[in-house]
This record gives C-alpha cells, sequence and structure tokens, in this order.
C-alpha cells in the first residue's frame, strides 16, 4: 500500500481540563476525498488547527507525506504542500482581491523576499494569481477591496487563496458557511472539480454536500472518532445514527 | 494612486530644489531638519504603517547614528562616507540584536518591550560618561565635506539633505511596492493567514525591524551633521514618541504622510516655541486631537475627501 | 566586598521594589481588565507626589498626604477612563498617543503649578532616621515602604481572591466578553480597576517621594521601570508584579552600585534572558 498522504496517531489536545482531541488516529490516501463530520464542538475546527500547526499538540503525532511534523511550524507544513481555509473567513480586508492571490501564489516562492522592484513587475506571478482567480470565476473582482467583497465572494477568496499554493492537500473548514443555498449548490460544484491529485479534508454542516463530495467519512464526538470509513458504511453506522438522529 | 503619491513627492522635491537658494537661512534649516526628521519618519512608517509593529523606541537606532558619527568626528576627524557607513552599520546592529527579542512578542507586549530597549540606549548614552560624554553630549560635530565640496553652509547642507531624503524616500518606496512589502502588509492584515499560506512571519517581521532601524539609523547620521550637537535627549522616550506621533499626524501606511507630519511638526515646534513656553501643552493638545479628530491623519483625511 | 555592602545593597533593591510594586502592580491589573496601554502611569507617580507634597506641606500631616494624594489621582484616572480612553479600546496606536498627550499636558502643567526645583516630601519624625537589625544599620523609612507594599499587596490579594468585588475582577481579565455575559458590570469594574491603579501608583509616588523627591520628569523617569516590570512579572498577574518588582528593584540596584555605567544594561540583560524562556513574562497569563 502507499503512504498516506496525512496520518494521525492518537492525537490528543486539552486545554487545561478539557480535553477537545482525545486520542484521533486517522490515515488519508493521496488523492482520497474525506469528509470530517461531528456535532458542534466535537472538535473538529481543532484538529484542523492541529494538523496545520496552528496548535501545538498535547499528544500524538502528525506525519505528512511520511514525514513527521508533529513540531514542525505552520509554514514549514506549507511548504510541504499543506492548504487550509478557515470556518470565519480569514482573508487580507484591506488590500485588493489580486493581492490576495499574489501573496497566496508568492509564498512558496523565492520572489516574496525581492525588496527593489515593484511587484507588477513579475509578470509570471501575475499571470499565477489571475489565473488562480479565474479558477473561481473571481477574476473580473481584481482591484475590488476584499472588505467590500459580498460573504459568498469571499468564501471563494479562502478557497482560491488555499488553491494558488498549489497545495498537495487541502483542509477546507466549513467551505459553506454561511452561504445561501444556491451559493452552496454553486460551492459544490466548485469543489468537485477540484484537481483529482489533491488529497481533501473536510469539515463540513451541510451532510448533503459532506457525503455527496466526500467518498470517506470520519465522525468526530467530543473529540474522539467513533466512525471511519467509507460514506455508506458510515451513513448506515448505528451510533452516528444516533448521534445526527437521536439526540 | 501609488504613482500620484510617487509624482506629488518628485514634484515636491524639484519644488523645494528650486526655491532653496531664494529662502531665508532661518526657514532652510528648518527645512533641513524636516527632511532628516522626515526621514525617521518613514523608517517607522515601514514598521508601523505596513508591518502593523508599533515601536516606541525607534529614538534608540537614530540615536546609534548620530552618536556614532558624533564620536567618530570628534575623535578621529574621520570622513563622511566613513562616519556614514559607521553610523548605519551600528544602527543595523543594534536593530538585529534589539529584534531578537522584541519581534517574538506581538501587540501590547511589542509596544513595551521596545520601549525599555529604547532606553537601555538611553541609559547608555546617559551614564557610559567614558565614551558618550553623558548629559553634557558631545559638541562640536563639524560640517561634512566629500572631496572639495564643503558643506557647511546651510544652502549646500540643505541639498546634501534633500538628496538624503529623496534616496531614503525611493529605497523605502520600493521595498513597500514589492514583494516584501506586500508580504508585510499582509502580515498587518493577517498573520495567522500569512503562516497558513506559508511564511515565516517572524523572519518578515524581523527583516522589516532592522530595515527600518537602518534607515532611522541614516536619520541620525544626517542629524549628528546638522545639529553639531549629539547628547541623550535626542535618544529620550520623548523622540520616540513624537516620531509615532508624525507618523500618526500624517497617515500611517502612506510613507509621504508621515514625513509631511516630520514637517508639520518641525515647524509647529519651532513657531510656537517663539511664542510661549507651554510648548508641551499645546503639543499634548496635539496628541490628543489627532486621535480625536483625525485618527487617519492629513493623507488619511485627503484620501477620504477624494472618495 | 564586604558583607555589609551585600546586606545593604539587597535591602535598597528590597526597598526600591516594593516601591515599583505600588507603581507596577496598578498598571498590570488595569493591563489585565482593560488591555489599555497607558503611557501617562508615571505621571500618575509624579503627580501623587506633588499633591503629597502639597498638602503634606499644608497641614503637616503625612498621612493626610498620602491619602490626598491617592485620591484626587484616582479621580484623574477614572476622568481619563471614562471620558477619553473608553472609546479606544484595541486601538493601540491611539491609546499610546492620547495617553502620552495627556503626560505631556500632565508634565507641562506640573512645571506651572509647582515650578521646575525638585522637592521632598516631609516625612513624620517616627519614620526618619535608622535602626539597627542584627549588626546592619537599616534607615526606618524604607523598611516603612517594604511594610506599605506588603500591606497593600496582601489586601490586594485577599480582595482579588476572597471578595466578590474580587472575582468579579478576575472575570473581566479573564474574559472581558464573558463576563459581560454573564451579567457583571464591565465597564464599571474597568473603572473602578483604573483608579485603583492610578490610586497606587500616587502613594508611591508619595511616599517615592519622602526619599527619591518630587521633581518634573519624574513621570517619564519611572515610567519604563514599571513597563519592565510588568513585562517579565507578565501582564495582568499579582504574583508576576510581586516577582518583576523584586527583580527589578535588585537588579537595578546592584547594577547601579557595581556597573554604574552599565546601568540600564544590567536591567536590560536579565529582562532579555526570562523573555527569551517565556515571552509572555514569568506569570504571564494573557
Amino acid at each position: 500500500m502507499s503512504e498516506p498522504a496525512l496520518r494521525l496517531d492518537s492525537v490528543c489536545r486539552s486545554f487545561g481540563g478539557l480535553q477537545a482531541v482525545d486520542g484521533v488516529t486517522l490515515s488519508v490516501r493521496p488523492g482520497e476525498r474525506r469528509a470530517l463530520i461531528g456535532p458542534n464542538g466535537a472538535g473538529k475546527t481543532t484538529l484542523f488547527n492541529l494538523i496545520s500547526g496552528a496548535l501545538p499538540l498535547s499528544a500524538g503525532r502528525i506525519v505528512l507525506f511520511g514525514r513527521d511534523v508533529t513540531t514542525a511550524a505552520s509554514h514549514r507544513r506549507a511548504a510541504l504542500g499543506l492548504a487550509r481555509t478557515f470556518q470565519i473567513t480569514n482573508l487580507f480586508p484591506d488590500l485588493t482581491v489580486l493581492e490576495n492571490c499574489l501573496l497566496a501564489v508568492q509564498a512558496h516562492t523565492a520572489t516574496r523576499f525581492a525588496m527593489l522592484r515593484p511587484v507588477r513587475h513579475y509578470a509570471l506571478l501575475l499571470e499565477r494569481a489571475r489565473a488562480g482567480l479565474a479558477s473561481l470565476q473571481l477574476e473580473k473582482l481584481g482591484d475590488a477591496v476584499v472588505r467590500n467583497l459580498s460573504h459568498g465572494e469571499q468564501r471563494q477568496l479562502e478557497i482560491a487563496l488555499a488553491l494558488a499554493g498549489r497545495p498537495r492537500v487541502l483542509l477546507l473548514d466549513e467551505p459553506t458557511a454561511g452561504l445561501s443555498p444556491a451559493e452552496s449548490r454553486l460551492m459544490a460544484g466548485l469543489l468537485r472539480r477540484l484537481d483529482a491529485g489533491i488529497t481533501v479534508l473536510m469539515i463540513e454542516h451541510d451532510m448533503d454536500i459532506a457525503l455527496e463530495l466526500a467518498e470517506m467519512v470520519t465522525v468526530l464526538h467530543y473529540g474522539r472518532v467513533i466512525a471511519d470509513g467509507p460514506r455508506e458504511q458510515v451513513k448506515a453506522d448505528p451510533q452516528v445514527k444516533e448521534i445526527y438522529l437521536g439526540a | 494612486m501609488i504613482r500620484r503619491r510617487a509624482l506629488l513627492a518628485a514634484a515636491a522635491i524639484a519644488v523645494l530644489a528650486l526655491v532653496a537658494p531664494l529662502l531665508p537661512a532661518y526657514p532652510l534649516t528648518l527645512l533641513t531638519q524636516a527632511l532628516i526628521v522626515g526621514i525617521l519618519a518613514m523608517s517607522l512608517d515601514v514598521l508601523l504603517g505596513y508591518s502593523g509593529l508599533t515601536s516606541l523606541g525607534h529614538a534608540a537606532y537614530f540615536g546609534v547614528g548620530a552618536y556614532a558619527v558624533a564620536i567618530m568626528t570628534t575623535e578621529r576627524q574621520a570622513g563622511l562616507v566613513a562616519c556614514l557607513v559607521m553610523g548605519v552599520l551600528l544602527a543595523a546592529a543594534t536593530a538585529a540584536i534589539f529584534g531578537l527579542l522584541a519581534i517574538r512578542a506581538t501587540g501590547t507586549y511589542f509596544l513595551m518591550i521596545t520601549l525599555a530597549l529604547g532606553m537601555v540606549i538611553w541609559g547608555l548614552a546617559f551614564r557610559w560618561v567614558s565614551l558618550t560624554k553623558g548629559d553634557n553630549g558631545i559638541a562640536g560635530v563639524p560640517r561634512p565635506s566629500l572631496g572639495a565640496l564643503d558643506m557647511s553652509a546651510p544652502l549646500a547642507f540643505f541639498y546634501f539633505s534633500l538628496v538624503a531624503a529623496a534616496v531614503a524616500w525611493m529605497l523605502m518606496g520600493l521595498l513597500v511596492v514589492s514583494p516584501f512589502g506586500l508580504g508585510l502588509r499582509g502580515i498587518r492584515g493577517s498573520e495567522s493567514r500569512m503562516l497558513a499560506l506559508g511564511y515565516n512571519v517572524w523572519l518578515h517581521k524581523y527583516a522589516a525591524f532592522v530595515i527600518s532601524g537602518v534607515f532611522a539609523g541614516f536619520a541620525g547620521t544626517l542629524w549628528a551633521y546638522y545639529n553639531g550637537f549629539v547628547s541623550p535627549n535626542d535618544v529620550q522616550l520623548v523622540t520616540s514618541v513624537e516620531t509615532l506621533l508624525m507618523v500618526a499626524l500624517g497617515g500611517s501606511g502612506t510613507l509621504i504622510g508621515p514625513a509631511l507630519g516630520a514637517g508639520v511638526i518641525v515647524f509647529l515646534k519651532n513657531f510656537v516655541s517663539v511664542y510661549t513656553k507651554r510648548w508641551l501643552l499645546i503639543l499634548g493638545g496635539v496628541y490628543i486631537g489627532v486621535i480625536l479628530f483625525a485618527p487617519n491623519g492629513i493623507v488619511g483625511a485627503l484620501r477620504g475627501r477624494r472618495r | 566586598m564586604s558583607p555589609e555592602f551585600w546586606i545593604a545593597q539587597s535591602f535598597n533593591g528590597l526597598s526600591y521594589g516594593a516601591l515599583l510594586f505600588l507603581l507596577a502592580s496598578g498598571l498590570s491589573l488595569i493591563f489585565g481588565v482593560m488591555r489599555i496601554v497607558n503611557l501617562a502611569h508615571g505621571s500618575y507617580f509624579m503627580l501623587g507626589g506633588y499633591v503629597g507634597l502639597t498638602v503634606a506641606l499644608r497641614t503637616k500631616s503625612f498621612g493626610l498626604a498620602c491619602l490626598a494624594g491617592a485620591v484626587a489621582i484616582a479621580l484623574v484616572g477614572m476622568g481619563m477612563e471614562r471620558f477619553f480612553l473608553r472609546r479606544l479600546r484595541g486601538e493601540v496606536l491611539g491609546q499610546v498617543l492620547m495617553t502620552i498627550g495627556f503626560a505631556l499636558i500632565f508634565q507641562d502643567l506640573a512645571l506651572l503649578i509647582w515650578g521646575g526645583d525638585p522637592y521632598t516630601v516631609p516625612i513624620p519624625a517616627m519614620l526618619s532616621g535608622t535602626t539597627r537589625v542584627g549588626g546592619a544599620v537599616f534607615p526606618i523609612y524604607r523598611i516603612f515602604i517594604v511594610g506599605v507594599a506588603v500591606v497593600v499587596g496582601a489586601a490586594m490579594w485577599l480582595a482579588l481572591d476572597r471578595t466578590r468585588a474580587g472575582a468579579m475582577i478576575r472575570a473581566a481579565v479573564d474574559d472581558a466578553e464573558m463576563a459581560q455575559g454573564v451579567g457583571i458590570n464591565v465597564p464599571r469594574v474597568s473603572l473602578a480597576v483604573f483608579g485603583l491603579g492610578a490610586a497606587l501608583a500616587a502613594l508611591g509616588g508619595v511616599i517615592g517621594g519622602g526619599f527619591l523627591g518630587v521633581y518634573p520628569g519624574a513621570d517619564f523617569e519611572v515610567l519604563p521601570y514599571a513597563f519592565v516590570v510588568v513585562i517579565v512579572g507578565g501582564l495582568g498577574s499579582l504574583p508576576g508584579a510581586v516577582a518583576g518588582s523584586l527583580l527589578v528593584g535588585l537588579l537595578d540596584n546592584f547594577g547601579k552600585a557595581l556597573f554604574p555605567e552599565l546601568s540600564y544594561f544590567t536591567l536590560f540583560a536579565p529582562m532579555a534572558l526570562i523573555l527569551a524562556i517565556r515571552p509572555t513574562g514569568l506569570f504571564g497569563r494573557v
């Protein structure tokens, strides 16, 4: 069996007395589409923060493409091909849409340290940034200041930023958060067209979209994995049914 | 919009260059002072307006540059180039060391650590009497000369300062529109996002800190030549705070705004103190007034009106 | 260096640390509750000293001077918070500039009212002179300062730990939004804490005025010390303020005695060391 793209070994995170993530073990194959679902407070975003490096682990290991990144800083994990979006939109509000994308594009290049020429001089970067916007139908908004965008457009830009760095593993934190049903459908279409080579781990509250886009599902409850496997199997799991239909 | 500002600034420089020979000595020296302090204000804007780091100890690098020149000219009769290089290098070294401590901190901690570090330099200037002559300061710094070019006359020194300010402004201007500068603005916008994108945020902030210190030190070297006298007063907390006021008054994140703010404060200081001893009271009022009535500074207010 | 030297210097450091505690504990608490950077805190110290001086000269009562200084400056502080600083929540640059503006105004007003000469606050006879403990000689006034700091510190700790008001303050330090959510009147708590902090600084100014004197420039001279204490001890922490004050008091004293040319440096090096290990200070929780 080929090496997993992302592997978590008994990952734990506690805040004082609260065990937010309790011994989570999971393994995601390259190119897989996996949904991470569970009730509010189950520890999903915390788990993302642990994987991306925003939070340190209390215990356990995280392995990215065979490399142990448990103690690696966020930017090192990003350099290995990890990208994420944020549940609460986290963009650069006073910069233009194009500038936002440029930041994403230049992040892994030596150009990010260039100090003596204006950004517009670097045609290749600009091209990549514009292409990145176009792939999410945002190219007309290039000069708009992010602060003035609609919520839906901002959520799209969130994804554009994560994709612009050409990631190998993509963590999507509730991509449809705050979107209208129509916008959610559009977003789902967008996500379906993601490059098949990218490994996608997605937190999603909208069960229909989650089960539509992902072939594998992991269910989290009070920080523990209570179900993990192909979506039909998880859908039929009695414990999962109880959590979503019973309580 | 950046191009428009750049053109305006270039025009202003040209106007100053043309008008200078017609000005009487006193306004000319004030303009010279405004140019030099303007460099200091712009250097702080790189840190504050573009990187989002509010530093209360910027006078430290200014002072290191100034003292370097003062000591080297009075004790070793060193030439202009040697002094400039030494002053800037020492300021850079100071910023490099202080940055290691300060950049780990954020927000208020950063503010307080930079304040304390600024005080360390002040303390050294005040107490290390064998080197700095302490409270007496170092007097007798001669005006520089470059080969046959003697710059002791006010007009000659004014042009020297104008060229220096223009060069500093161009370099800093390039920095803030470069990819690195964009990175700094990103850090100011959202550090967490920059980290997630893969930037080594600490390194970028540190680099900005040192670069800012370099330009502040450069301003300090010019100041020593301008003033002829360097004392601990040049390194005190009030100087750092005044620089902060210039940035806020002119409008942070615009580079030319803080330079304008520097000009306003320099002229205000010199005119007001002629008419009243209660200069501090008025300055305090200006601080409070700016926050209450013009939080985006002069340039910010102008920009707002254009919309 | 004789043992007498070490004992004397340690005691001096201890008493200076006690003074710093009065100054810095208020600053730490203010920051803990309101996250406000107040560069006029040194001004509270200086103004307190001046007010205390005037009252002491008029009424010949040191106790009244302390009380007057504390109350007057508490009012000044609360006025600043209520009418000027409250609107600047979260705006660090705005807070810095506004509080410096006030500091400059206070400095000039003090110059106007009291002139440029240094004064010493007259202390009661029973507190002056020296006393012998063991083989060493100690100034009684400095013992008094340590005593005041201990009493104030203990009172603050008990109040924070055992009273309802203290619990409200601790809640506001922990999470102001949440505290407001459970019904704690956070603006009123903020105002009270600000007043308390200013009063403590002013008290420090009056008491400090007895041996350091009151003079123009005391405000900006003492401010960095307050900040170093709070940085080292950790923002928002009372034990941190104690630890920080002791450390800074001792280091400053020994530094000045042993390496007079590098005095601020001897303060800086340990601060650097501590920050290298713990960037939020020894007991920092913010």
